[in-house]
């Protein structure tokens, strides 16, 4: 049934990924293969959105042209073809982290996940839940912990649940090179905590968080843990029971999948205790006019026709991602996160954030460049075919604390080379010349 | 260097970023009335706050003083600056009508020919016209004038 093309990686995946590896990779997305402004296009900017290689496309094709129905409902074969791959693709997201089928509920994107799991403790609150949910309420007195260097999406949705239930919002603060403040951390988190959120690894600083640590933290304060695993589910083996997490989200479209959807991971005896949040079809077991029951975890959580095709091809994309090995993926990666910092620290004027040269760090880098506002310098490096992401990042009070308004970012994937790195540097070392920046 | 990226960061437009005519702010002219507009770029952080006031002699209504601060991109700080070159002491309703021409011309995707009688050293900005993401950048002060004068009002 399948016509789904073999990606080049499958018969080469040996050994470490090396330039020659990362090109034969690069085949496989057919975007990467196109002049931007005259040049070839040096695609930087996956930490913001990653490219689909072919076999994706193909799968989200194969399925509306030969699956494509209703799941959950219907007795056609279509209907039963359909589930089949939307549930299978389940699976397969759940072995990639190892978690359970019942422990993946699809979203729209991270930022759904986070906002599910932030109103089930404010349903909770509102007295939704019965007593099996008990332990999500929340109110004055109650504390969440999140850190400065949290993208807004794993933000804002704490602070909307401090306003509306009462309880504080605190947070543990960054030191000068960006790495979290475990002394403060350690009197932060205490009886009074009831969420710790924090990211796995960094959009902007590209820092590794330890995990460990705060969850110790965390669970000698009987607090839940929510994990943001957006930079790290796409780039590096991440299994959410060894890390013992409660709730971890990610998307689709960071690890080489389609825009709308997204991924909550949460401890099962959790999500069957959660207040549902967005409520409607499929996720009822009875309704009357006056109120309805609610089926346990996942479909608890998936109201309304789902995200089908994008569940089987962020399936495929994971397929991809397992053949081409993880761990591959993330020493290929950290070896380009290495090249970019020290290049970038030699030129002159241009300051990195987060962690220097030699110190660990996944394969970005958001740099400074003295003189030059980063929207100048993403403008210049375009015209060379450089896509990289300028701005804020979605973490302000991050680059407030840093001192700074907006940077610019490069951020690397499985099909970047060294040569798409060392373009990258030979244009950025070009732009305080040009804007004459002293 | 392609010529567009030589079109849109022109000499006349870096001098401008880093001279800042109309910065920092000012206090208003004794007996006019003034007005204040902070505006904000949400996706680069590029901020203004702008303020004019305005003379009414009977006859008629005109600029008698504009000042900013303000962090950006080059093309905000010196669109900024070459606005408060160009309309000191015009015309309120003259003023008005010079903005739309700017806006108009900053919306035509290089369409439109910058008249430099008009404009000004802002017939230098035509290139920003060609890249759509950056024409909130470019019209930032001069959204923040219109919006000042009717506080002024």
């Amino acid at each position: 049934m399948s016509v789904v093309s073999t990606p080049a990686t499958l018969k080469h995946a040996a050994g470490m990924i090396d330039d020659a590896e990362a090109r034969r990779i690069r085949n496989d997305f057919p975007i990467l293969n196109q002049q931007v402004n005259g040049s070839p296009l040096v695609y930087l900017d996956s930490g913001a959105t990653s490219q689909n290689p072919l076999c994706v496309l193909e799968a989200e094709q194969e399925f509306y042209e030969q699956r494509n129905a209703a799941v959950h409902r219907g007795a056609h074969m279509l209907a039963v073809s359909a589930t089949d791959a939307f549930e299978n693709a389940r699976e397969t997201v759940a072995g990639f982290i190892n978690a359970g089928m019942d422990e993946v509920v699809w979203t729209s994107n991270a930022t759904e996940a986070i906002n599910l799991v932030a109103y089930a403790f404010s349903n909770a609150s509102a007295g939704r839940g019965g007593d099996a949910a008990s332990r999500f309420v929340l109110g004055p007195g109650d504390e969440l912990v999140v850190t400065e260097m949290e993208h807004h999406a794993n933000l804002i949705p704490w602070q909307e649940l401090a306003f509306r239930t009462g309880a504080t919002l605190r947070y543990i603060p960054v030191d000068d090179a960006g790495a979290l403040r475990l002394d403060e951390a350690e009197q932060i988190i205490g009886p009074r905590t009831k969420v710790v959120a924090f990211t796995h690894a960094s959009n902007v600083l590209g820092t590794i968080n330890p995990v460990g640590t705060l969850v110790r933290l965390a669970r000698e304060a009987g607090a839940a843990v929510v994990l943001d695993a957006c930079q790290s589910v796409p780039h590096m083996a991440v299994d959410v029971k060894a890390l013992d997490v409660d709730f971890a989200a990610f998307s689709g479209h960071k690890m080489l999948g389609p825009t709308g959807i997204g991924v909550l991971y949460g401890k099962a005896e959790l999500l069957n205790a959660m207040p549902p949040f967005l409520t409607g079809g499929s996720m009822i077991t009875t309704v009357t006019m006056e109120k309805a029951d609610y089926l346990p975890s996942p479909q608890r959580f998936e109201a309304g026709t789902q995200r089908i095709s994008q569940a089987v091809a962020l399936a495929a994309a994971v397929d991809y991602l397992r053949e081409t090995g993880m761990d591959r993926i993330h020493a290929w990666e950290a070896e380009l996160g290495q090249r970019l910092v020290a290049g970038l620290e030699a030129i002159d004027g241009v300051r990195v954030l987060g962690p220097a040269a030699g110190a660990e760090r996944i394969g970005l880098a958001a740099f400074d460049v003295d003189g030059v506002h980063a929207h100048d310098v993403g403008q210049f490096l375009d015209d060379k075919g450089i896509a990289v992401r300028v701005g804020h990042h979605c973490a302000q009070p991050l680059h407030r604390r840093l001192g700074l308004v907006a940077t610019t970012r490069a951020s690397t994937y499985l099909y970047n080379t060294t040569d798409d790195v060392d373009a990258f540097l030979d244009a950025v070392a070009g732009v305080r010349p040009f804007f004459g920046a002293n | 260097m392609s010529a567009e990226l030589q079109q849109l960061y022109q000499q006349i437009i870096l001098e401008h970023a880093k001279k800042r005519n109309g910065s920092p702010l000012a206090d208003p002219p004794q007996g006019d009335k003034s007005g204040e507009s902070h505006m904000l770029n949400p996706t680069c952080g590029d901020e203004i706050t702008l303020r004019a006031a305005v003379h009414d002699d009977g006859a008629g209504i005109t600029l008698s003083a504009i000042s900013w601060d303000g962090q950006g991109c080059s093309i905000s700080m010196a669109s900024a600056s070459v606005l408060s070159d160009l309309v000191q002491g015009m015309d309120r309703e003259e003023l008005l009508k010079v903005v739309d021409t700017f806006r108009e011309l900053m919306r035509s995707r290089g369409s439109i020919e910058a008249d430099e009688e008009i404009l000004g050293d802002a017939a230098a900005l035509s290139g920003v016209s060609r890249y759509p993401a950056r024409v909130k950048c470019a019209m930032l002060a001069w959204v923040a004038l219109e919006e000042a004068l009717l506080a002024a009002n």
